[in-house]
C-alpha cells in the first residue's frame, strides 16, 4: 500500500502525521469530494457544536449526508470548533442527522478526526457518555448505507461513535485507537511519558486496523501532501464513496443491516477453552 | 451441574474476594468514615457499612445472591478467552492470576435467574477483575446474553461497574462498545425491556455504550458515573472539580438516570419495574 521509494514509518512517526496542524482537515476533503456541500446546523435542543459538521452534499445527482469531526485550520477556528473534540450536542446533531437520512433514504459518510470527546464539566453535565451512546447506537440501526472515512486522528469513543459503519477506509497515516498514546500509556503504566512506546504497542496504524477487520480499505497517500498529492487521494475517495454506496445499494435495506450487524457481532476473536 | 459450579465458584469466590468487597482478615477499613469496622457486620449489612452508610463494591456472587432467588441463578457457559489482539507480553498471565484471586472467569458474569418469581437474563460486572474493563471477552458475554434476552423474550438487567473498555486488548476493547450497542438495537426492536443498573465506578466506553442505553437506568446511593475520569477532566480543564461532580447523585439532577434506589430496595423495586412493564398478550 505505501510507496515503495519511502521508507517504512514508526507508529509514532504516523501520530505525529496524524496530528499534524497542517495536514488536511474533514472540511477540505469534504469541499473537494462533493460536487456540492451545504452545512445544516444544531441539536435543536441547546446548541450548534462546532467540532461535528453535518449537512447535505452531492456527487453526480446522489445526495449524502456528511457527518464529520473537524479540527481547526487556524487558531481561531481551532478555538471555536474546541480542536475538534466534541461535546454532547455535537452527538446530538449528528443523530438528528442520522435520522433525517434515513428519512429521506440518503447514504451517511462520515470523516473521522478527532484526538477524542471533549472531557469538561459541562460535557459531562450535559450526557458525553450518553450521547455517544446514542449516535453509536443510532448508527448500528440506521436503514441506510453507511460509510466511514478516518482522515486524521481517530481516537476513542468520541471517533467511534461517528464511525461505526457498513464500511470503513482509512487513510494510510491516519489513526484509529482505544485511546491516544498517552493516555493509554497512563493508564496502564501510569506513565504518560511513554507515549511512543505506547504507539507501538497499541496497533493504530491503518495497516493494523486492516488486518484486525476493522476497516475495509486504505488510501494511499505520501509523507508530504502537496496539491497534486490531494488531488489525487481524493479522487481516489470519491471514487470510493461512489462504488461503495451503489454496491450497498444494491443489497437492499434488510441485507445491508444483517451484514451490518454480523461484522459487529464477530468483531474480537476469541478463543474456545 | 450448573448449579454446582456456581457453588464451586462462590466458595472460591468468598476465600478469595480480598481487596474486593473483604480484605482477608477479620477487619476492613471504610473507605467512607475511614473507621475499621468488623467485616462480618458489613457483609450481614448488604455490603454497606454499618457505620456510615458507605457502599462497599461487590463480588458478582455476592450481588448475584442479593438480587437473585435463591437456586435459580443458571449462569451461561462460556468457556472462553482473550486472544490477546495487542500481543501483549504477561497479559494472559495476569488474567489467570486474577482467575485464580478472584474465582471469576472474567469481569461479567451472564445467566438466567429470577428476581422475585420474574425471569430476567442478567448480567452482573466485577470491578476486581481488572477494574471491571471491557475487552473481548465481555462484550462477547454481554452481546451473548442481550441475544439470549431476545430468543427467550425475556427482559435484560445489566449491573454496570467499570472503568471502561479495556487498554490491554486496544482497538478491539472500542469495538465491543460497538458490538453490544447493536445487539441492543434488536433487543429494543423486539420490544424487550432494558434495565441497566449503575454501581461504583461506571466510567468511560462502558457508560458510552450499554450502560447509558436502558429503557430504564437506575443508579446505586453516590455511585460514581461518568464518560471521562476525574484526572483527565482537571488536567484539561486545569480547576478542580465541584463537589458532588460525576455522583449519582449529580446525574438525576441532570436528566441520565430514572431513579436512585439503595441497596435494599434494589431487588424489590426492579421485580416491580419488569411487572409493570409487561405487555399485554
Ligand atoms: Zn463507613
Amino acid at each position: 500500500m505505501s510507496n515503495n521509494n519511502e521508507v517504512k514509518m514508526t507508529a509514532w512517526e504516523k501520530v505525529e502525521l496524524a496530528r499534524n496542524p497542517k495536514r488536511k482537515t474533514s472540511l477540505d476533503y469534504v469541499e473537494k469530494i462533493f460536487d456540492e456541500f451545504i452545512e445544516l446546523h444544531g441539536d435543536r435542543n441547546f446548541k450548534d457544536d462546532k467540532a461535528i459538521v453535518c449537512g447535505l452534499a452531492s456527487i453526480d445527482g446522489q445526495s449524502y449526508t456528511v457527518i464529520a469531526e473537524q479540527k481547526g485550520r487556524t487558531t481561531k477556528e481551532n478555538i471555536e470548533r474546541n480542536f475538534g473534540m466534541p461535546n454532547p450536542e455535537s452527538y446530538r446533531k449528528a443523530v438528528r442527522f442520522m435520522k433525517q437520512a434515513e428519512k429521506f433514504n440518503r447514504p451517511i459518510i462520515t470523516f473521522v478526526d478527532t484526538k477524542g470527546a471533549y472531557p469538561g464539566i459541562g460535557a459531562e453535565e450535559r450526557g458525553q457518555g450518553e450521547a455517544i451512546a446514542k449516535s453509536i447506537f443510532e448508527m448500528a440501526r440506521v436503514r441506510v448505507p453507511t460509510v466511514a472515512i478516518v482522515v486524521g486522528e481517530g481516537s476513542s469513543g468520541g471517533a467511534l461513535a461517528i464511525s461505526v459503519a457498513d464500511k470503513i477506509i482509512m487513510l494510510e497515516n491516519a489513526i484509529y485507537s482505544i485511546l491516544s498514546p498517552e493516555g493509554y500509556s497512563s493508564i496502564l503504566w501510569k506513565d504518560s511519558s511513554r507515549s511512543k512506546e505506547a504507539a507501538e504497542k497499541m496497533k493504530l496504524t491503518a495497516e493494523d486496523l486492516y488486518e484486525f477487520k476493522v476497516i475495509d480499505k486504505i488510501i494511499a497517500e505520501p509523507k508530504e501532501v502537496d496539491n497534486f498529492a490531494f488531488e489525487k487521494i481524493t479522487e481516489e475517495i470519491k471514487n470510493e464513496i461512489m462504488n461503495t454506496i451503489s454496491e450497498l445499494k444494491k443489497k437492499g435495506t434488510e441485507k445491508l443491516l444483517e451484514e451490518r450487524y454480523s461484522k459487529y457481532r464477530n468483531m474480537g476473536e476469541f478463543i474456545r477453552l | 451441574m450448573l448449579v454446582d459450579q456456581i457453588k464451586k465458584r462462590k466458595e472460591s469466590a468468598k476465600k478469595n474476594t480480598a481487596n474486593i468487597d473483604i480484605p482477608i482478615g477479620k477487619w476492613l477499613k471504610c473507605d467512607g468514615c475511614k473507621e475499621i469496622v468488623y467485616k462480618d457486620d458489613v457483609r450481614s449489612n448488604l455490603n454497606i457499612c454499618p457505620n456510615c452508610g458507605h457502599y462497599f463494591r461487590m463480588h458478582i456472587g455476592r450481588r448475584l445472591e442479593l438480587i437473585i432467588d435463591e437456586g435459580t441463578y443458571a449462569r451461561f457457559d462460556f468457556n472462553i478467552d482473550t486472544t490477546n489482539p495487542l500481543e501483549l507480553e504477561d497479559y494472559k498471565k495476569k488474567l489467570n492470576a486474577l482467575r485464580e484471586k478472584t474465582g471469576l472467569e472474567e469481569a461479567v458474569s451472564a445467566g438466567t435467574g429470577k428476581i422475585n418469581g420474574e425471569q430476567v437474563v442478567i448480567c452482573v460486572m466485577d470491578s476486581g477483575f481488572l477494574m471491571g474493563s471491557m475487552g473481548i471477552v465481555v462484550g462477547e458475554k454481554i452481546t451473548y446474553a442481550i441475544e439470549k434476552a431476545i430468543e427467550m423474550k425475556l427482559p435484560f438487567v445489566m449491573f454496570s461497574v467499570s472503568g471502561g473498555a479495556r487498554m490491554q486488548e486496544g482497538i478491539m476493547s472500542l469495538m465491543q462498545m460497538a458490538k453490544t450497542v447493536s445487539a441492543l438495537t434488536k433487543l429494543d426492536e423486539a420490544g424487550l425491556l432494558y434495565i441497566s443498573v449503575l454501581t461504583d465506578p461506571t466510567y468511560g466506553g462502558v457508560t458510552a455504550s450499554f450502560a447509558s442505553l436502558g429503557d430504564i437506568i437506575i443508579a446505586e446511593p453516590k455511585a460514581m458515573i461518568g464518560f471521562a475520569g476525574q484526572r483527565v477532566i482537571e488536567q484539561t480543564i486545569g480547576e478542580s472539580l465541584p463537589e458532588g461532580f460525576q455522583t449519582a447523585e449529580f446525574l438525576l439532577e441532570h436528566g441520565f438516570i430514572d431513579k436512585i434506589v439503595e441497596r435494599r430496595e434494589l431487588k424489590d423495586t426492579l421485580s416491580k419495574l419488569i411487572k409493570l412493564n409487561k405487555k399485554e398478550e
